[in-house]
């Protein structure tokens, strides 16, 4: 669709080098906020198979305790600690929260569910979703909290470094770096520590784990609260971007970051970063070149693509099943 | 060494509720039935088993079809006709989820391309006005074809890929149905409107039958019986046949039945498409009832709504959702108007305590418990700060407001500020409901005494939450609050819903 209209849009500032940056800049924004909520799925899915629904909100509720925490501080426009502090604290703050809602979730929704058929802990997914969306709905209000991050340091975040026809904003310079801090943390987590090395014997054969003495449900735990905590600072990140939270963000940024996991390969963590980057440039792009209200659809495309062409992912093995 | 725990016991030695591997269900719960056939409920049972199953429900189908008749009240019509639908969309999900295992997530797209197809077909918006019959057909034809097309892309991968692709398929439709007033399909400047986008498409023709064209609530409640009659003797008939058992061989064991040589692809498509056939089916009734066609009846509450009925009807039985449907949607009338619904809450509690509580004393005391719980916390935020028990229970000018004996109660026993809807008093609310939410979780932990302890501020609390918020909110947040609660409750406590059958899990 659109595509008459695409050549009618091209006009000679659409055609620059600078407004490309510009996209290409806000598309890795997005995606690496997209990458941080795809490895929480894709590190639930690699252990227990199962496709956690309420991530999406998990993620909604980490934007708002970044909220709350930023107005509890004194708002954006003049906060009561230096704004790294502040931002450092929402941060702690969101993640330690999502993390806890996380392993609640899993306690209470998807636990007595281990054992049950393969869809039942899915509704459950679902049901819990809708639950949290709901609450919010609740306690917070339907109508946006204004993160008003535009004031902090008067503005100061939102100018732009250039070089030549490229510029980017310290905000998203900030985004961006911390989510790939973030992401560094995560692989050294998993690949040098006892408990990523739990992790991983666990996601490649969890009966056997158990039986080589791991504590399975300590790690699945530990997963879920790191895969939230993860979720939670990309809710903040969130708001520092986007300037708000609203009850629903949880549902749209959950299906782009599922696309995001499936795209670079279910349960694999480089494909769930790479995925999330690929997904958030290509919805910048789309949105940029093509048409706003549809980068949804495009998305989804993308998704359909890939599911015909190479199921398994970028980066993930061809699924094979054992009996 | 002692005998393996999965040998069979004599009958009746276990609990008759979980049938386990190697234990005949039939068997294991034989104590049972001998005690509910006998004395005078038992005579009427043992007459009503020897009807055979198909009068029962021509009987069942005549006593429906005899209500518009009994009654004149559009309200109760207009509900039952909205019920009907839903039943429609709960037999066809019930189709991919209940019988296939496939979890169908997109399935309420299907149901908006049934709606906005006959609408497109039958209304002014492009003048085009075909007959009822040629509608139909087509848009029938046309969503089976998109489920067909759905579901190619995730026919060889685990089911897991199935729900994220038809998630983001419902998505899109809302999407396109929202924006579809502007589409820069041919013209280069300016742009179609296809959907009408947020204010949808109206003046939709009514169904057309025969030449008599259907106007009242009455003609439509028959129109959609007489459609839920048919899709749920197709799919009875369906479910009955060689596809039936395949359907349910390809939910139990996939691998198996591939390897048994069914064709797994196939029977996967067709599952998808007939559900989306019936679904697309309870669109057209939906929109030509309704003469229009409107973005949000088509989204995801929706759908959430549809999987709280099969769910609470019990996945794979036919019977059991449409059951499941009537009722989530009679419950979720009740729950428009805070003088209805404010029972709601007290009856639930008070079955499920009955039910659950054993022995009766136990049930006395917490009963007490929680009166006496309530009236000593009233008297003590009485004695402190009198401006939190002046509230008054519900706002809508019904007569609890300002008597009935429940009304009267629940002011003694309940802290109801003054003006509810003061900002401040949010506050409350936000927190009891945290509170109380921990207090479920902690409820589901917690062993032996403390849970009768723990039990009594949570049942003040609960009432207390419904009486300052949730009531008055019946049409927004509380709704969807309670149908995601009943998915969560039921996987865990009764994942076979109430009329389904319980099955063993071979790992």
């Amino acid at each position: 669709m659109g595509g008459l209209q695409v050549l009618a849009s091209f006009d000679s500032f659409t055609l620059t080098w600078h407004y490309f940056f510009g996209q290409l800049v806000a598309g890795l924004t997005l995606g690496s906020l997209y990458a941080l909520l795809a490895l929480g799925y894709s590190m639930v899915y690699g252990i227990l198979k199962l496709l956690n629904f309420a991530h999406g909100e998990v993620f909604m509720i980490g934007s708002y305790i970044g909220y709350f925490v930023l107005t509890a501080l004194g708002g954006a426009a003049s906060p009561d600690v230096p704004a790294v502090l502040l931002i450092l604290l929402m941060f702690g703050a969101a993640m330690i929260g999502s993390g806890v809602l996380g392993m609640t979730v899993e306690r209470f929704a998807y636990r007595p569910l281990r054992r049950a058929s393969r869809i039942a802990p899915l509704i459950s997914a679902l049901g819990v979703s809708f639950f949290l969306q709901q609450t919010a709905t609740l306690l917070f209000g339907s109508v946006p909290k204004q993160y008003d991050t535009f004031s902090l340091n008067n503005g100061s975040l939102f100018n732009r470094i250039t070089i030549g026809s490229f510029a980017i904003q310290y905000m998203q310079l900030i985004v961006i770096l911390s989510a790939g801090a973030l992401m560094v943390a995560l692989i050294q987590l998993v690949s040098r520590t006892q408990v990523g090395r739990a992790m991983r014997a666990t996601s490649y054969d969890l009966e056997a784990a158990s039986m080589m003495g791991i504590d399975v449900d300590r790690v699945i735990v530990f997963t879920f609260f790191v895969g939230s905590a993860l979720a939670g600072a990309g809710g903040v990140m969130n708001g520092l971007i986007f300037q708000n939270v609203n009850p629903y963000i949880g549902f749209n940024a959950g299906l782009k970051a599922f696309t995001a996991a499936v795209v670079g390969g279910i349960g694999s963590i480089p494909g769930a970063m790479f995925g999330g980057l690929a997904i958030g440039v290509a919805q910048a792009l789309a949105t940029g070149y093509l048409s706003s209200a549809y980068q949804d659809v495009i998305v989804f495309a993308i998704l359909v693509v890939f599911m015909l062409v190479r199921p398994s992912g970028l980066f993930g093995a061809p699924a094979l099943q054992k009996v | 060494m002692a005998e393996p725990p999965d040998t069979p016991q004599a009958p009746g030695a276990r609990e008759p509720s979980e049938p386990r591997i190697g234990v005949d269900e039939w068997v294991a719960s034989s104590g049972e039935r001998i005690q509910a056939y006998a004395g005078v409920t038992g005579r009427v049972r043992r007459g009503f088993d020897r009807i055979p199953v198909p009068l029962r429900f021509v009987a069942l189908g005549i006593v429906v079809a005899l209500v518009p008749v009994m009654t004149s009240n559009q309200y109760f019509l207009r509900v039952g006709v909205v019920s009907l639908i839903y039943a429609l969309l709960a037999l066809g999900l019930n189709v991919s989820v209940g019988l296939a295992g496939l979890l169908d997530l997109g399935y309420v797209a299907f149901y908006g391309v049934g709606a906005y197809g006959y609408a497109m077909l039958s209304s002014s918006k492009f003048g085009v006005h075909w007959p009822t019959w040629g509608a139909l057909l087509v848009v029938l034809a046309v969503s089976v074809v998109v489920g067909f097309l759905l579901a190619l892309p995730s026919r060889r991968l685990v089911g897991d890929y199935l729900a994220i692709v038809t998630l983001f398929f419902g998505q899109i439709f809302y999407t396109i149905a929202v924006q579809g007033y502007r589409v820069p399909l041919i013209k280069i400047h300016g742009s179609h409107d296809i959907t009408g986008g947020p204010n949808g498409i109206a003046d939709v023709d009514g169904f057309r039958f025969f030449g008599h064209r259907l106007t009242t609530n009455q003609a439509y409640f028959w129109a959609s019986l007489i459609a839920v009659a048919v899709v749920f003797l197709a799919i009875h008939l369906m479910n009955e046949s060689r596809t039936g058992r395949a359907w349910r061989a390809l939910r139990d064991d996939p691998l198996a039945t591939e390897l048994m040589g069914m064709p797994v692809n196939w029977l996967k498509l067709l599952a998808i498409a007939v559900g989306a056939g019936a679904g697309a089916l309870a669109g057209t009734i939906n929109v030509a009832s309704l003469h229009g066609a409107f973005p949000d009846d088509y989204s995801t509450p929706i759908l959430i709504t549809i999987y709280a009925m099969v769910i609470l009807g019990g996945v794979g039985n036919l019977f059991g959702v449409v059951v499941g449907a009537v009722s989530v949607n009679v419950l979720l009338e009740v729950l428009r108007t805070p003088a209805h619904a404010r029972w709601i809450l007290y009856a639930v509690i008070l079955l499920g305590l009955v039910a659950k509580l054993r022995p009766w004393k136990a049930l006395v005391a917490v009963l007490a418990g929680t009166a006496a719980f309530g009236i000593a916390v009233h008297a003590i935020v009485a004695a402190a700060w009198p401006r939190g028990v002046h509230g008054l229970v519900s706002i809508s000018g019904t007569d609890f407001s300002h008597g009935g004996w429940l009304g009267w109660a629940l002011r003694h026993w309940l802290v109801l500020p003054a003006n509810t809807y003061e900002a401040g008093n949010y506050r409350f609310f936000n927190y009891a409901f945290v509170l109380l939410i921990g207090l479920v979780l902690a409820l589901t932990v917690v062993r032996g005494w403390a849970r009768w302890l723990l039990l009594v501020p949570t049942l003040w609390l609960a009432a207390f939450v419904w009486e300052t918020r949730l009531v008055e909110e019946g049409t927004g947040p509380t709704r969807f609050l309670l149908l995601g609660a009943i998915l969560v409750v039921l996987m865990a406590t009764r994942p076979q819903g109430l009329l389904g059958t319980h099955r063993v899990e071979i790992a």
